[in-house]
């Protein structure tokens, strides 16, 4: 937690009380406008072009990692996984900074039981529908407009874990 | 045009792995900015639907890069596929397609089969189980596990941490159960 800079009051709420539910958070302390934040649009787009041209979006593909049949999808997640260890790696020994100069921060993940009930209960959905929320969008983006309704029911999901949350094991 | 025609084709595991992993300093370094998009859900319910939840109640506008990413993704999705089109059909390994054949599915040829994921399939079972069931789970259990594949599988392991781990390994598991039980039993519910 000591790396963590905080400023604003909603951001201290955020990080006690929430660090264990958020992820892809925001630690840059400088706002950026709607220019600044295009961006992270266009890393999106290529994403979303790896996306679909190594096929990860696809529901066979998913279904074949899941079938032991092709190493497709482990190769990608292992690599991804390993160059991204790598550069964090590198980031922290050269104390490596961001563009407009401020140390690098990730919040640490915290451990409650919810990685273990959550996490299965995505497993079950990821088989199902052949994505997890970022192939989502992708998939929308591919012509698959059924998705539309895929996606709502997800942000319908994430509602609903807001609405239980208290009531639920952690 | 060469190159294009190489672009064209689907990208190996080798390439499109590290093209992902450098995702993870690409956006530390250009914002501070930890990679993941489950939150992206949540940030659209806080904006949209927050309905005086505490879990939503929090300066969701600090996060507007996630929604600009996931708008981006989206954009991808259609340039790769529209203009970057594949000119070969989907390549499935025949093992996962006869094991698929056999409970029902029938086209192999794109992305998704359009066996469950066309639009009259919308206000049947099928629309029903594959898509309002199967995308509560993916928007219920992510947030419940904190970050899905990109918050927890990517950047999680990439900074060491254990917890996330946990969450990869019960994706996994819940994955494997889906697929070798639940699906099997729901296709043929719906067959």
């Amino acid at each position: 937690m000591a790396t963590i800079k905080s400023n604003s009051t909603a951001e201290i709420d955020l990080l006690d009380k929430d660090i264990d539910t958020f992820d892809g958070t925001n630690q840059q302390s400088k706002t950026e406008n709607f220019i600044g934040n295009l961006k992270y649009l266009i890393v999106g787009v290529f994403f979303g072009i790896v996306f679909v041209k190594a096929e990860i979006v696809s529901w066979f593909r998913i279904q074949e990692m899941f079938r032991l049949d092709s190493f497709h999808m482990y190769g990608v997640i292992g690599l991804a996984v390993i160059i991204g260890l790598i550069s964090m790696q590198i980031i922290k020994r050269f104390n490596i900074k961001t563009i407009s100069g401020e140390t690098v921060s990730v919040p640490p993940k915290q451990f409650n039981k919810g990685q273990i009930y959550g996490g299965f209960l995505f497993g079950l959905g990821w088989a199902i529908t052949g994505a997890c929320p970022g192939p989502l969008f992708a998939q929308i983006g591919s012509g698959f407009l059924v998705v539309i309704i895929t996606l709502l029911s997800a942000i319908a999901g994430t509602w609903t874990y807001g609405l239980l949350r208290s009531r639920l094991p952690h | 045009m060469e190159i294009f025609e190489l672009i064209s084709k689907p990208w190996p595991w080798y390439i499109a792995g590290p093209l992902i992993g450098f995702t993870v300093p690409i956006l530390l370094l250009l914002g501070n900015k930890s990679f993941g998009i489950s939150s992206s859900l949540r940030h659209i319910c806080a904006a949209v639907i927050p309905a005086n939840i505490s879990f939503f109640k929090y300066d969701w506008k600090k996060e507007t890069w996630n929604l600009f990413f996931v708008a981006g993704i989206t954009l991808g999705g259609f340039v790769a596929t529209y203009l970057l089109t594949n000119p070969d059909s989907l390549i499935v390994a025949e093992s996962t397609k006869a094991s698929l054949s056999q409970l029902g599915i029938t086209d192999f040829s794109g992305l998704m089969p359009t066996d469950i994921f066309s639009a009259e399939n919308i206000l049947s079972l099928k629309g029903l189980i594959f898509f309002v069931l199967g995308g509560f789970l993916v928007g219920f259990g992510t947030r419940y596990a904190g970050g899905c594949t990109s918050g927890h599988a990517i950047m999680g392991l990439s900074n060491l941490q254990w917890p996330s781990l946990v969450a990869t390994i019960f994706f996994m598991v819940g994955g494997f159960f889906s697929t070798w039980i639940l699906l099997p039993w729901l296709l043929n519910l719906v067959s």
